[in-house]
C-alpha cells in the first residue's frame, strides 16, 4: 500500500497556485486604478489551472549572446477585461468595485482550497497514527 | 510565490497614493498664497502615474505596480485679481492667486485615500492567505 501525495491532494494543490497568481493579477489591477491608460486583466482560470497541473513551462536555449531571450508566455491564461465603461476619460479600464469583489472572492476560494488540503492532511495523519477516532 | 508579489504591487500603489496625498495637501495649503508676480505664484502640483513597465518587461510578469513618473506643475492660468489695497499688490494694483482648484483637490484627496485603503486591504488579505498557508497541516 502506498500513499501518493499527488493523488491525496488532488486538484487543490494546483488550484492554490492558480489562485495566488490570480490574486497577484487582481492586486495589480487595484494598484493601477488611477494609472492613465492601464487596462485591467484577469485570467482564464480553467487555462491557468490546467497549466498549473501540467506545470510545464518551456524555454529555449541561447547559443549566442546576441540571440533574443525568447520566453514563451503560457498560452491563453491572462487576458484583458472587456470594460463595462469603455470611456473613462484617461483610457483606464479598472472597475475598482468589481476588482475588489473578485479579489475577495478569489481569496476565499484560496482559503477553501486550503481547508480541503488541511482536511486531507489530517485524514492522512489519522491513517498514519492508526488511532481509532 | 505570487502572493509575495502582491505586497510589492500594493506597496507601490500605497506609496504612489501617498505622494498624491502629499501634493494635494501642498496644493490645499497654498490655495490662498497670493503673490505680487506671476513667476513667484504657487502652481498646483500633480503626480503623474504610470504602470511600472520596466519591471513588467524584465521579469515577464503580468501584473505590475505603480510608478511615479514625476510631479508636474499645472499650467492652468493664474487668477489675476485687482486689489490695490492688498500689501502684496504690484505697481498696477494686481495680485496673483494660485491656480489651485479646491474642489478638484478635495476629490483628488478622497480618491487617493480610498485607493490607499483598498490597497491596504489587498495586502492584508494576501497576508492572511500566506499565514494560513504557513499553518497548513497544523490542524
Amino acid at each position: 500500500m502506498t500513499i501518493s501525495f499527488d493523488k491525496a491532494f488532488g486538484i487543490h494543490q494546483h488550484a492554490l497556485v492558480a489562485r495566488s497568481e490570480r490574486a497577484e493579477l487582481l492586486a495589480g489591477n487595484l494598484a493601477n486604478a488611477d494609472t492613465p491608460g492601464y487596462k485591467a486583466k484577469d485570467m482564464d482560470f480553467q487555462a491557468a489551472l490546467s497549466q498549473a497541473q501540467g506545470a510545464q513551462g518551456f524555454s529555449l536555449n541561447r547559443t549566442n549572446s546576441r540571440h533574443f531571450a525568447v520566453e514563451l508566455a503560457p498560452p491563453g491564461a491572462v487576458q484583458y477585461r472587456v470594460p463595462t465603461q469603455p470611456d473613462t476619460g484617461d483610457g483606464n479600464t479598472v472597475d475598482v468595485q468589481a476588482e475588489r469583489t473578485s479579489y475577495m472572492e478569489n481569496a476565499l476560494q484560496y482559503q477553501a482550497s486550503l481547508e480541503f488540503l488541511n482536511s486531507k492532511i489530517s485524514g492522512l495523519l489519522k491513517a498514519i497514527k492508526g488511532d481509532s477516532m | 510565490m505570487s502572493l509575495f508579489k502582491v505586497f510589492d504591487i500594493s506597496g507601490s500603489a500605497m506609496s504612489a497614493q501617498s505622494v498624491r496625498l502629499n501634493t494635494t495637501a501642498s496644493n490645499l495649503a497654498n490655495a490662498d498664497s497670493v503673490s505680487s508676480s506671476i513667476d513667484q505664484t504657487y502652481r498646483a502640483r500633480k503626480p503623474v502615474f504610470a504602470a511600472d513597465l520596466d519591471k513588467a518587461l524584465s521579469h515577464r510578469q503580468e501584473s505590475v505596480g505603480v510608478k511615479i513618473m514625476g510631479i508636474v506643475e499645472t499650467d492652468k492660468p493664474l487668477q489675476k485679481e485687482f486689489n490695490p489695497d492688498h500689501p502684496l499688490a504690484d505697481a498696477e494694483g494686481f495680485i496673483y492667486k494660485p491656480n489651485v482648484n479646491v474642489v478638484e483637490e478635495m476629490t483628488d484627496m478622497l480618491s487617493a485615500s480610498r485607493n490607499y485603503q483598498t490597497n491596504v486591504q489587498v495586502a492584508d488579505a494576501a497576508k492572511q492567505m500566506l499565514q494560513q498557508t504557513l499553518r497548513l497541516g497544523k490542524g
